[in-house]
């Protein structure tokens, strides 16, 4: 399992990467893992306003849909829109692809996210 | 996972990097190497599956044939010795109690295969309706492994394991006391993949070894294990349908499209009264083909709209491994069950339209 230094990573196996008062969105190796081959993914509409815990994106593989879910709240201000046609990018890179970018309301919500230690063992513990 | 019932080849699933899910209450593999490489392997080489879920009862005794003409929507009594028919065991409205395999051994002797999900309900039913027919009935489901062989070179490595002339198995046929690896085993010409190949049925003990034979032979062949996610994606795609999905307690046989396997001119049967009546007046639902136009994957029990108004549902929905396209079955009222017509499919909160077509999107390649 791939994991990458730097980053926030919540318990639905999301990563965040800040950027100023901007957050990018992805899944992590382990979450595209868990989900097999992905061959959709619907992406949310600009401008979407979500609290943390919200689900923003729908992941999907052959055999199932998977909620994905903000862990931040703010304004959809970006999204990923070569996954429309690539979906598979997030099987072959999870950290390279980020899928929205978030204008974050309340930066302090970070702090309730793991660092990439922390993730690692709750990664673990999930096996 | 732990309180979960496990085939005997559950020790073996790990060696070859199963993911497990929950099957009707078995820990079942619902992939291994990845369901669309496990998908492409059947279609196009072979893949190995351990179906030992499925559960088997056997009925025999002087009224064997007669019990299950009522008790069946098939006709028993064209039967060959060692042939095998498809068949309904229906409630007295017409809904489904199960879909199952009959093998006949003998005029008095056969064996039902059938869904895992269903086994319990299935034996108890056919109890509750023993009547007075000279019949004993066993459930043997704790009792036997099986394993299906499923693809174009199915045969050709599995003869490399046997004596016997595999070749001279016709479809929907049954062999008895065949030697795989040295492993007594029951095999016949069946499955659920639009493919040819075999399902063996076979002991427990012998099972983890065959398994075993069978993918080091055949690994030159391109055979892999494939799981049950493979399983529903390839029988959806041949137009072969799953309890509970396109048949149901409340959906009838007729209604789902397999008026073929419901022989109204044999005699009695249980239903038969409640089938003919819908046959006569034509069912009000009917069992569609549909390919997405918009974006959006088909889920099974998604609403299936027209002009928005709810018309039914879907019943089994993918990303088609092998067509590439996002298809789906829906039952919707006969008025909108028309080739070419546009439906919206209700996919979270959108809707996204879609057109009816021929539900066989796959031809089966049976061997002849």
């Amino acid at each position: 399992m791939i994991t990458v230094k730097g980053l926030y990573y919540s318990k639905d196996h999301e990563w965040v990467k800040v950027d100023g008062n901007k957050a990018l969105i992805g899944i992590t190796d382990y979450a595209q893992h868990a989900l097999g081959e992905i061959v959709y993914v619907e992406l949310p509409e600009l401008g979407t306003e979500y609290e943390a815990g919200d689900v923003f994106c729908v992941i999907e593989s052959v055999k199932a849909a998977a909620d994905s879910y903000t862990p931040v709240s703010g304004k959809v201000v970006e999204v990923n829109e070569e996954l429309e046609d690539s979906p598979q990018l997030l099987n072959e890179g999870p950290f390279d692809n980020w899928i929205v970018a978030i204008e974050m309301n309340d930066p302090s919500e970070l702090e309730s996210l793991m660092d990439e230690e922390a993730y690692k063992i709750f990664c673990e513990k999930e096996e | 996972m732990d309180n979960l019932k496990k085939t005997s080849l559950f020790p073996s699933y790990k060696k070859y990097g199963a993911k497990l899910v929950d099957y009707a209450g078995w820990a079942m593999p619902v992939e291994f190497s990845g369901l669309t490489r496990e998908h492409e392997a059947v279609r196009t080489a072979a893949g190995l599956f351990d179906v030992s879920h499925m559960g088997e009862i056997e009925v025999k005794g002087k009224d064997a044939a007669e019990y299950l003409q009522y008790l069946l929507t098939n006709n028993i009594g064209t039967m060959n010795d060692n042939q095998i028919i498809y068949a309904f065991m229906c409630y007295e409205n017409g809904g489904v109690v199960d879909d199952l395999l009959v093998y006949k051994y003998s005029a008095d002797h056969y064996l039902l295969v059938v869904n895992a999900a269903n086994m319990e309900k299935d034996y108890q039913w056919m109890l509750d309706h023993k009547g007075d027919y000279q019949v004993e009935i066993e459930n043997l489901s704790d009792q036997v492994s099986e394993l299906a062989l499923q693809g174009p070179r199915a045969e050709a490595v599995l003869q490399k394991l046997t004596d016997t002339d595999l070749s001279e198995i016709p479809a929907f046929y049954l062999k008895r006391d065949v030697k795989i690896a040295g492993a007594n085993c029951l095999v016949s010409r069946t499955g659920y993949t639009g493919e040819d190949g075999f399902e063996i049925y076979l002991s427990h003990e012998d099972a983890p070894m065959v398994w075993e034979k069978i993918l080091e032979t055949g690994k030159e062949d391109g055979v892999v294990p494939v799981g049950l996610g493979a399983r529903d994606t390839l029988r959806f795609e041949a137009a072969l349908p799953l309890y509970g999905n396109e048949i149901s307690q409340d959906i009838s046989p007729l209604e789902a499209g397999l008026g073929y396997f419901v022989k109204f001119d044999k005699g009695d049967f249980i239903g038969r009264e409640a089938l003919l009546k819908q046959k006569q007046e034509g069912p009000a639902r009917k069992l569609v083909g549909f390919e997405m136009i918009e974006r959006g994957i088909p889920r099974h029990g998604y609403s299936v709209l027209s002009e928005g108004k709810e018309i039914g549902f879907v019943t089994t929905g993918y990303y088609s491994p092998t067509l590439g396209k996002n298809i789906g079955f829906a039952l919707v009222q006969k008025e909108y069950a028309n080739l070419g017509d546009i439906i919206e499919i209700q996919i979270r909160k959108k809707t996204a339209t879609a057109k009816i077509v021929d539900k066989r999107f796959y031809a089966k390649n049976y061997k002849k």
